[in-house]
């Protein structure tokens, strides 16, 4: 029991961080521009769809991951500039409009170029295999987008929290107008942001890849999470982002794996079977529903 | 009737033409769109109930699917219980839908903003994933209706008689949020929307009206999903789903939020427009996002505002 809990914590500490990769750009997007964009859902799955073309053409899953990470960030950049840029100062409902066209426009560009049919997408061989670890075998592939997650966390931290670019970010999130009277250019800052935003999402689309299925649609399921997180953790925070992510990944896994076993102690094997996989499932947004109901502003509200 | 407006006439002339397409419909040989019409009726109900707590509520409820969807699931979980009677059921499932409205609005509208929008979000989202774990509401595949209700003296497997009655609710819906707007009731909502302190210091009751617009809302919603039941033969979970709502939002917001043929017009423009492209592309959406950008850009108060040339510049 305690060797399926240490397991499952695990994999639970793996989708979080990948969690961290979605929600720390949609967080500043939503933070600094209060722009509700619900197409960054589309960016991990193209990354998703660009890494997996780019390593099968290549035989390389790293180089994958790079294609799609320049990629994604190319096409975040022309996406701000050509459209977001335009829909800052509009109101939420404008936002809601436009990026829901978004998600109906790049669902249908990934069938046109790849066909309704799932990509397959395979783990780089020499991590196909599992590893020993703590007494119990986990599969190396999985240990690694840990890794590579808890990198990605500490750079952003340097970077948000120790750079002077950073130090632009976090005034922006905290109060966009006095940024801007000081002199910091948050429109640029604003495209480097939405770039950075978008290779993140790609990065985490191609590795969750091997795991998750690489079809359309991906990107809708995965978008609300992001959003539970970063309510969660406070609108604009990238501290919150990851506490939120964290969050998240270790309820929604722990509570699949371990509510239907838990059940099945107090109720009937029947009411256990329907009950456990439900309540499972809207665990995270109960937890979010909990946190507006006692914290309104998430757990680290960014605004000053 | 000396007394009656241009606006009138023409809205008592669209409703003629609108009783009399069925049989055009069948004169034409083209059956096949009757039922494609009392879809579009039915769509068109569901968006004006959400425009009403959008645009006349001002709350961005991103959750409204979970009403929609909740109506079509109340008449199919009745006709497992052997209910067919619509006289009976239609009503418990807008009265089913409304209670749960009245339960999630008392608790997202302790919250504002982007949060009210996150948090209705996550109810429907709930919702969602509880119905599709329970085996006995078909999980992912959906419960088909085994026939459609039953409301005699009308026949309801006749496709020309379920558009009929879509349309008369449609148009009691419409005619409702006329007089509504009219009312006291509609002032206080029209003052929210502009200074909710204000409203507030006068001694309104600010909760409550904008709890009483949640709910009426989701239950004219449940009734739309419980129509839409009997016209798809199925309580489908995508229903549910969080795109429905945005589907529903970005009827509304296409149409005119706020304005009172918003949701008819959104919901017949963007169900036409997939259907017209869906003859020529099987990538129909991606034509239609595109429309619905140049929408965003440049018709920001939506098609009803086009068509009232005398506003367009505010």
């Amino acid at each position: 029991m305690s060797q399926l809990i240490l397991e499952q914590a695990l994999n639970g500490l793996q989708f979080g961080l990948m969690l961290f990769l979605l929600a720390a750009g949609l967080t500043l997007v939503f933070g600094i521009m209060d722009m509700i964009n619900l197409s960054h859902g589309s960016l991990y799955m193209g990354g998703a769809y660009l890494g997996a073309a780019a390593a099968q053409a290549s035989g390389s899953f790293l180089l994958g991951v790079v294609a799609a990470m320049l990629g994604m960030a190319a096409v975040g950049v022309v996406l701000e500039l050509l459209l977001l840029r335009r829909l800052y100062r509009r109101d939420h409902l404008a936002q809601v409009l436009a990026t829901f066209a978004l998600i109906l426009i790049s669902n249908e560009t990934v069938r046109m170029i790849w066909g309704p049919q799932p990509l397959m997408l395979n783990p780089p061989a020499a991590l196909a295999g599992p590893v020993e670890l703590f007494g119990f075998s986990y599969p190396a592939y999985r240990l690694l987008i840990v890794g590579v997650g808890l990198a990605v966390a500490a750079f952003l931290y340097l970077l948000v929290g120790h750079t002077r670019a950073g130090m632009w970010v976090r005034a922006g999130a905290s109060n966009r107008e006095m940024a801007e009277a000081l002199g910091v250019d948050v429109r640029l800052l604003f495209t480097g942001i939405f770039a950075l935003g978008a290779a993140l999402c790609a990065a985490a689309g191609v590795l969750l890849g091997p795991l998750l299925a690489v079809q359309v649609g991906m990107g809708e399921n995965i978008l609300i999470l992001a959003f539970v997180v970063i309510v969660i953790g406070g609108i604009g925070s990238i501290r919150g982002a990851l506490v939120g992510s964290l969050l998240v990944g270790m309820v929604d896994t722990l509570g699949r794996a371990l509510l239907p076993t838990l059940l099945r102690a107090v109720a009937t094997p029947e009411v256990a079977g329907n009950l456990g996989p439900a309540l499972a499932s809207i665990a995270i947004y109960v937890l979010m529903a909990g946190v507006l109901f006692f914290r309104p502003a998430g757990l680290f509200p960014a605004r000053a | 009737m000396s007394h009656m407006r241009r606006a009138d006439l023409f809205e008592l002339a669209a409703l003629g033409a609108a009783v009399l397409l069925p049989l055009a419909l069948q004169a034409m040989g083209e059956e096949f769109y009757i039922g494609f019409a009392a879809r579009l009726l039915i769509f068109a109900l569901a968006a004006t109930s959400l425009n009403f707590v959008v645009g006349y509520g001002g709350m961005i409820a991103f959750g409204h699917a979970a009403f929609f969807g909740g109506g079509a699931y109340v008449v199919a979980l009745a006709m497992q219980a052997e209910l067919f009677a619509a006289w009976l059921v239609w009503p418990l499932a807008a009265l089913g839908t409304a209670l749960a409205a009245l339960a999630i609005g008392a608790l997202s509208l302790r919250t504002r903003g982007v949060y009210f929008i996150m948090i209705t979000l996550a109810f429907a989202q709930m919702i969602y994933y509880t119905v599709i774990s329970l085996k006995f509401a078909g999980g992912d595949d959906g419960l088909p209706l085994p026939q459609r209700s039953t409301l005699a003296p009308l026949d309801l497997a006749d496709d020309r008689v379920l558009y009929w009655v879509a349309l008369a609710l449609l148009a009691a819906g419409l005619y409702a949020l006329k007089r509504l707007a009219a009312s006291r009731y509609g002032r206080a909502l029209a003052g929210l929307r502009q200074n909710e302190a204000r409203m507030e210091a006068l001694g309104y009751p600010v909760a409550r009206l904008k709890l009483v617009c949640f709910v009426a809302g989701a239950a004219v919603a449940g009734l739309a999903g419980a129509l839409l039941a009997n016209q798809n033969g199925l309580a489908s979970p995508t229903q549910l789903y969080w795109t429905q709502s945005g589907m529903l939002l970005v009827m509304v917001i296409l149409g005119g939020v706020g304005q009172r043929y918003g949701g008819v017009l959104g919901a017949i423009a963007l169900l036409g427009l997939e259907e017209a492209l869906g003859r020529v592309t099987e990538h129909s959406h991606f034509y239609v996002g595109f429309a619905l950008l140049a929408v965003v850009l440049w018709a920001p108060r939506g098609l009803a505002g086009l068509l009232e040339p005398g506003k367009r510049r505010q």
